[in-house]
């Protein structure tokens, strides 16, 4: 069965979509959206030093995105808001990581490739690892949860029941660079931050808990993967976008059906 | 002398180059109400924070008693609009609670009706009295309040301090309240700290009141109101006596402290 390329473009990508769904949950209610962005930018830079010097893809990009990451917090609160700071790094990374890749000449790249994904390529080795890298991812967000759920209301508070929001701040982080690690392949660097933010904003309007929000917008995630491939197939349109449209179509629909149910 | 709950000693705190708080003494014992008092932006909240260990401090260490449970209600709590969340389930923030103790702990706070609810939807009042009730659900020995009046009107308020002394009595926990809430706040204390940017004065309410130093803060006017108030309220005080000792002879040193120390002649008064 996982000798058919499209059985195991389905499988990477629903194994991504469900582990970047609860993640993506913690991106909308901390208003991260641009800091993932930021984290999967940096992911490109990653790739490039992992070409130049024949190092392994995954590490690289892991180490990158931590990189982003701390350099976003040192440069926030130094007289400039977060937002510019991210404006700043994640396109210097997104940059970088260009003209880096075009340097190395002799190295065989296909840049569209990492910039949208190339699901239907997906070796079996692959599949190992993006399922290897979305278990850590899910097993985390699950295990942090409470206290990450309660930093995120309000840092003093889970302070006073003995919670280090730093701490779960670095898990997040950690989760996150690890989704863009894993999920280039799907989407590609460009689009990744969409399959965070998505299924977890097209969640929003059907719940009334966050752990619901969390499942239903993993169930919107692997949809969305499902439907993406079937249109990209049919329509011989690029996976990973279409992907990415799918789950614009869902938003689409449970936003219009929230606002009219809270119109009766 | 049992031990302190928390015992801030010498705690100087700067933020960004300024020095927000210097040179705080505060021990907090079992039972007791204290209240901190002082002008916007004269450091009580950040002092709260400091208590909890939410501060860098630049001098002086806080001590918590090993094991302390802490029951914290912020100043304000902002819950994203993305974030959905019944009240049901923020009781169960950090830990998981069982239906009857959440429901015991929202009748305790006096807002029985609410579990169902979104946080999002409720009253100023309302959300206050289930952030207590989320305090409560920690078993606290000590309760934090951040100007937990903030946005009440001044019935909603003192009925609120009224519930605060309640569940004092109940639990037995200590109470640390900033406020600017000046009244009603100081009548429900054993012991006030007036505050700006260092301990400015502090005693039993009454002493706190005609010094000269909270004066400066906050003008003579408040004395006759405090009198009324604490009229008011007096027979529920001579309640929480015998079942206080620690606390009140801690007040008295405290307020003796201070007569020896700058105003002997506020006495008379």
């Amino acid at each position: 069965m996982l000798d058919d390329f499209l059985v195991r473009a389905a499988l990477a990508g629903v194994g991504v979509a469900i582990a970047a769904a609860p993640l993506g949950c913690f991106v909308v209610w901390r208003r991260m959206a641009y800091f993932g962005e930021a984290t999967a930018h940096a992911a490109i830079l990653g790739v490039a030093l992992a070409l130049a010097f024949s190092l392994p893809v995954l590490p690289m990009v892991l180490v990158a995105a931590l990189v982003m990451a701390s350099a976003v917090s040192g440069l926030t609160g130094r007289g400039y808001g977060m937002d510019t700071a991210l404006g700043v790094l994640a396109h210097t990374a997104l940059a970088a990581g260009l003209v880096a890749v075009t340097l190395l000449a002799d190295v065989r790249l296909d840049l569209m490739s990492f910039l949208f994904g190339d699901i239907l390529a997906i070796s079996r080795g692959d599949l190992g690892v993006i399922w290897g890298g979305a278990a850590v991812v899910l097993a985390l967000t699950l295990w942090r949860w409470s206290p990450l759920l309660t930093a995120t209301l309000n840092p003093d508070l889970a302070r006073a029941s003995g919670i280090d929001p730093r701490r779960e701040q670095f898990g997040l982080t950690l989760a996150l660079a690890l989704v863009v690690a894993v999920a280039i392949k799907v989407v590609g660097i460009l689009l990744i931050t969409a399959l965070l933010v998505i299924p977890a904003a097209a969640a929003r309007p059907l719940v009334r808990t966050p752990e619901a929000m969390a499942l239903v917008a993993a169930g919107i995630g692997a949809i969305s993967a499902l439907g993406g491939l079937w249109a990209a197939y049919h329509f011989d349109t690029p996976t990973g976008p279409s992907i990415v449209c799918v789950t614009a179509v869902i938003f689409a629909a449970t936003t219009l059906t929230g606002a009219l149910r809270r119109r009766r | 002398m049992t031990t302190p709950l928390i015992d801030a000693t010498g705690v100087t705190i700067r933020l960004d180059g300024h020095t927000i708080l210097r040179d705080m003494f505060v021990s907090i014992a079992p039972g007791e109400i204290v209240t901190i008092v002082g002008p916007n932006g004269s450091g009580k909240s950040t002092f709260l924070k400091a208590l909890i260990g939410a501060v860098p401090l630049a001098e002086g260490r806080v001590s918590r008693m090993p094991g302390l449970r802490i029951g914290y209600v912020p100043q304000r709590l902002a819950i994203d609009a993305s974030l959905p969340m019944t009240v049901r389930r923020f009781l169960s923030l950090p830990s998981r609670v069982g239906q009857a103790e959440s429901a015991a702990a929202l009748d305790k706070a006096g807002v029985p009706d609410l579990a169902g609810r979104q946080m999002a939807d409720l009253s100023g009042g309302q959300f206050q009295r289930v952030l207590l009730a989320r305090a409560l659900l920690e078993r606290p020995h000590v309760l934090l309040l951040d100007e937990a009046t903030q946005g009440l009107d001044q019935p909603g308020s003192a009925a609120f301090y009224e519930r605060i002394e309640e569940v004092r009595s109940e639990l037995g926990c200590a109470v640390v309240m900033v406020s600017h809430d000046l009244h009603v706040v100081m009548a429900a204390s054993d012991r006030v700290l007036c505050v700006n940017g260092h301990i400015c004065c502090q005693g039993t309410p009454e002493i706190v009141a005609s010094a000269p130093e909270y004066r400066a803060l906050f003008g003579s006017g408040t004395r006759g109101t405090l009198a009324l108030y604490r009229h008011q309220h007096s027979h529920s005080h001579d309640h929480d006596h015998d079942h206080d000792h620690d606390g009140h002879n801690h007040d008295h040193g405290h307020g003796h402290d201070h007569h020896h120390h700058d105003h002997s002649r506020e006495n008379a008064s």
